[in-house]
């Protein structure tokens, strides 16, 4: 059964990739006897992440980077996720829109992904969904995200590349790139570049990168100006792209992402392990008692002591 | 598994300007908890198959102002079954004509809800129908 699925996803079907994409965003069990053939018959393709604030321009920039890469012969495989409501569950998923002179072709495939809020499953399921486009011959992989939440910046860093769009417009953005993207950041594009303000902005962050500390353990990120619209500077960007494809392989780059994702699966399998332990809700009544701390309700859950 | 909500793609094939109708019912339909994938104006029966085939949704929903109708709605149904996509609901949004509406229904459009519906009903309707194999 798994052979006959990772056959069809090697010969490009389209309408197996998007089942299994379907069942991988539900969190669907089937998909864990599958997992090891589904990563063994990946073909190594680059996965880059694009993040930043709603509205940057990350889906139009997106949207020109697949034009560029298919002018290269290249096959795109894209994952976008948006959030949805906490109380409905629902969402609107948009990014399509900004990328449908794409839809009818056949050497793209993209997906639109709802958040749907799970503790750590958007990790997962994303990591999965870049595998499943990676059996299927898709690369690059793009993975846009809403960089707002813990779990998008994270899901970033789980790229090999993560690009961080921008679009300053108002003097304080710059601090809020600071505080917490640019962390995650390969390359940053000041998108937008039509609009007057955005080399001031680039000028400030590379300046502000030359002299902040804080990232001795990696080199800066690149800083470009790009105009996701006109499609000024996307040439350049999908260059930065694959030029660090290969510092993102080098050894301890894989190393440290290797292990982010390590300590995120252990985090997914015990977190979902000691909410199956039967002795959860009392566990938790006694936290909540203040009759016990919650380290050793954590250990005593993980141990299934309870 | 029943319990994720329902993917429905709103697209506005044809060639009218607005798609203020197609928005409201893609905010409606989230309150709902529905996952809306929103394609925009002006899309060909062709682009929307290939979305819903990618997005695997369960259901399509037009929005129709342009009297192409006949044309555009047993196109996008045929062309979304050539994908295998047999289980996929296909509903439109619009003023048409009665005689119409049973040539539709009998080309394999699920259901055709007229302006004055409201969101809960059409949500309510999408519930009760949507099939998953
Ligand atoms: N002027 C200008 N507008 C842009 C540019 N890139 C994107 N936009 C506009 O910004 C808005 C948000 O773009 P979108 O790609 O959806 O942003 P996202 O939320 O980051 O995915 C849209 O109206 C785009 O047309 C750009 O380079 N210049
Ligand atoms: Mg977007």
């Amino acid at each position: 059964m798994t052979h006959g699925l990772i056959e069809e996803l090697a010969s490009g079907a389209r309408r197996p990739l998007a089942r299994l994409l379907t069942r991988i965003e539900n969190g669907d069990p089937s998909i864990r006897p599958i997992l090891p053939e589904l990563f063994a018959s990946g073909h190594g393709a680059h996965v880059v992440g694009i993040t930043g604030p709603p509205g940057s321009g990350k889906s139009t920039l997106v949207n020109a980077l697949i034009g560029e890469w298919r002018r290269r012969g290249k096959r795109v495989g894209i994952l976008a996720v948006d959030p949805s409501s906490p109380y409905t569950r629902g969402a609107i998923l948009g990014d399509r829109i900004r990328m449908m002179e794409h839809a009818a072709d056949r050497d793209v495939f993209m997906r639109s992904m709802a958040a749907r809020g799970e503790l750590g499953g958007l990790a997962a399921t994303t990591w999965i969904g870049a595998a499943a486009l990676d059996a299927a011959g898709y690369d690059p992989i793009l993975i846009e995200t809403v960089g707002a939440g813990q779990s998008e910046v994270e899901i970033a860093r789980l790229a090999e590349t993560t690009v961080v769009v921008e679009a300053p417009e108002m003097g304080d953005e710059v601090q809020a790139i600071k505080a917490g993207l640019l962390e995650v950041a390969d390359i940053v594009a000041v998108n937008k570049g039509d609009r007057p303000g955005a080399d001031r902005a680039a000028r400030q962050l590379r300046a502000m990168m030359s002299t902040a500390g804080g990232r001795v353990e990696r080199s800066p990120p690149k800083i470009m100006v790009t105009t996701a619209t006109s499609g000024e500077g996307v040439t350049d960007l999908a260059d930065a792209i694959e030029a660090h494809r290969a510092a993102a392989r080098e050894p301890l780059a894989a190393r440290d992402r290797a292990a982010s994702q390590v300590r995120r699966a252990l985090a997914d399998l015990a977190g979902g392990r000691a909410v199956a332990n039967p002795a959860w809700d009392e566990t938790i009544q006694r936290v909540a008692e203040r009759q016990l701390d919650p380290l050793t309700a954590a250990e005593r859950l993980l141990d299934g002591v309870g | 598994m029943t319990d994720t909500p329902i993917r429905i793609l709103i697209a506005k094939p044809g060639l009218d300007g607005h798609d203020r109708g197609a928005k409201v019912l893609a905010r409606g339909l989230r309150d709902e908890g529905f996952e809306v994938i929103y394609t925009g104006l002006r899309q060909t029966p062709e682009m929307i198959a290939d979305a819903a085939e990618q997005e695997d949704v369960d259901v399509v929903g037009l929005s129709i102002l342009s009297g192409a109708h006949m044309a555009l709605l047993p196109r996008t149904v045929e062309l979304l079954r050539e994908r295998g996509m047999d289980e996929v609901l296909v509903a439109a949004g619009g003023i048409i004509p009665d005689a119409d509406v049973t040539k539709l229904k009998a080309a394999g459009v699920a259901e055709i809800f007229g302006p004055g519906t409201s969101i809960g009903a059409i949500a309510r309707y999408f519930r009760e129908h949507v099939r998953r194999t």
